[in-house]
């Protein structure tokens, strides 16, 4: 049995083998590997007796569970209007230039991955970000390099 | 128009000692279901997410559904852009919430409920769980026959709509249900469902807690007690507040305002934006502009077309793209007001996709697509030179 189908099989043990349990159980997943692979949902699919399309047909809902590989990191920062005028544009260009990265992508060493998001309920603290499940409010582009580098310092 | 001065209120965070959450739920649940039911209607509590169901007739309706699993759950899916008071009351006073949950799942007959919190709240869900334990625990000890849990979303707005909600717990895509039948009807799992908001909760425990005659007396005939708003933009003291219902936006802007207010966008994205003109004759309340609580404030700074560009991208992205009217017209929306503003479209052709907008309210299937016409009409009609030019 590999890590990953490991994982799936405490999960469902602790969420239930029924539909209901998808999402927790997607969550989980995540939670540790950052993204849902093909060969994830395929073994999801057969320990909850789903069809894999069904699978993939959730997970490719939600913005927070993804499909596509990501680094080790995710970091999301608010996109909308209040983060706007509080200028999350100099944040997101303060992060590009110090992981020589654009939006979307990942670096090379795989530990980051920079997204934006939709509104993250800080509208009173902005700019803010996540980096995976952690928030960062009244961030600046200063401070935003700093918390990246304890992360980078804290992922091998 | 009754209309009332600005008061800070202090009902949701505020503390009583002698009368804790968990007292509350013991001293209430001595009454009958129909006399707290009566209570909830009574004080004219109406839903605090934004679309205003009187509380009471929704455990009403659930209490009289046939069935041996009915469910409560909590809607803390806050996505709204600008609202980020739910995640202040998880924070603060998750008590109440358990509390008021508990109330409803006497009142209508549940044994379970969940409290359904959007993902990009899961820095405190460990925190959450803790309290969670800890209130089961007590309801387990009292031999109340309830038990919370918590489930998470995972990064979709349109989860927060009821029926998408249902959808995203029972492992689907979120996308909306047709309606009817309604939530009391058959919500999760296809068996009656109350849903509340947050603050709802938080409200009806309160409602238990101190009678239905204190909340009553503040604020309007049409919008009783008080709600929390979370105010944001071009303000010196953007934050959590609550507010007895029925001022005008005039009275808001002179506390709230920085002295250069152009426009206030009342319920988030998918809100009314009013200039400064209205200001005065615009009562927030079901009346006036009804709202889950976002109030952005912005100055004369601000372009209005970049205001009107976040959201329609905001809801372009967040479509659940289930039925055509949303996902095509939130797509066309936003493609037409960058054609205006570049000069390929004429201006009059902003009144083609007030249509559009028009149609959208008629034909989409949930309250995200019917509700973009409202920051769209009240943008473009109140500064519409700021669009074209």
């Amino acid at each position: 049995m590999t890590n990953t189908e490991a994982l799936i099989h405490e999960l469902i043990e602790k969420h239930g083998k029924n539909r209901n349990a998808l999402m927790p159980v997607l969550q989980g997943v995540v939670a540790r590997e950052k993204f849902l692979s093909e060969d994830t949902m395929i073994a999801v699919a057969r320990e909850l007796d789903l069809s894999a399309a069904d699978v993939y047909g959730t997970a490719s809902f939600y913005t927070f569970l993804d499909t596509k590989p990501r680094g080790r990191n995710i970091i999301r920062v608010c996109k909308t209007i209040s983060c706007h005028m509080q200028g999350k544009e100099a944040i997101i260009r303060a992060i590009e230039d110090h992981l020589l990265i654009k939006v979307g992508e990942t670096t090379h060493d795989n530990k980051f991955t920079l997204l934006t998001a939709n509104c993250l309920g800080w509208c009173h603290k902005g700019p803010v970000m996540l980096v995976n499940d952690e928030v960062f409010p009244s961030i600046t582009p200063e401070k935003v390099i700093e918390i990246i580098e304890e992360f980078a310092k804290k992922t091998n | 128009m009754e209309q009332k001065q600005l008061k800070k209120i202090d009902i949701i965070f505020g503390w009583d000692d002698k009368c804790t959450p968990i007292q509350v739920v013991e001293k209430t649940i001595k009454k009958t279901a129909e006399s707290i039911i009566l209570d909830m209607i009574d004080s004219g509590l109406k839903g605090r997410g934004g679309a205003g169901f009187p509380t009471g007739l929704k455990w009403k309706f659930t209490r009289n559904e046939e069935s041996d699993v009915k469910y409560v759950i909590c809607n803390a899916d806050e996505g709204e852009p600008g609202t980020f008071k739910d995640r202040e009351i998880l924070d603060r006073v998750p008590e109440k919430i358990f509390s008021g949950m508990t109330i409803c799942a006497y009142v209508i007959g549940a044994r379970e409920g969940y409290i359904y919190i959007r993902g990009e709240y899961n820095f405190m869900l460990k925190t959450l769980q803790q309290k969670v334990d800890l209130f089961n625990q007590q309801l387990h000890d009292k031999k109340v026959d309830f038990q919370i849990y918590l489930r998470s979303g995972s990064g979709a707005y349109v989860c927060g709509e009821e029926s998408a909600l249902f959808e995203s717990m029972e492992g689907k895509r979120g996308e909306p249900r047709n309606k009817p039948p309604y939530p009391t009807v058959a919500g999760y799992n296809s068996k009656p469902t109350v849903i509340n908001n947050v603050e709802t909760l938080v409200y009806t425990s309160e409602i238990c807690r101190m009678g239905p005659e204190q909340f009553k007396a503040l604020g309007t005939k049409d919008s009783r007690g008080s709600k929390v708003f979370s105010v944001s933009g071009d303000t010196p003291i953007a934050g959590i507040y609550e507010l007895e219902l029925g001022m005008s936006l005039k009275d808001f802007v002179e506390d709230f305002g920085d002295g250069d207010t152009k426009a206030i966008q009342v319920g988030g994205a998918s809100g009314h934006c009013v200039p400064r003109k209205k200001f005065n004759d615009t009562i927030i309340g079901f009346e006036g502009i009804p709202t889950g609580g976002s109030m952005m404030i912005f100055n004369s700074s601000r372009s209005m077309y970049n205001v009107l560009h976040d959201y329609l991208e905001f809801f372009t992205e967040e479509s659940c793209g289930q039925c055509t009217p949303c996902r095509i017209g939130c797509q066309q929306l936003l493609k037409g007001i960058e054609a205006v503003k570049k000069g390929e479209r004429p201006p009059t052709y902003l009144d083609d996709l007030k249509r559009l907008t028009a149609t959208m309210k008629i034909a989409a299937k949930c309250g995200l697509g019917q509700s973009v016409a409202n920051p769209f009409t009240s943008i473009v009609d109140n500064f519409r030179e700021e669009i074209i030019y």
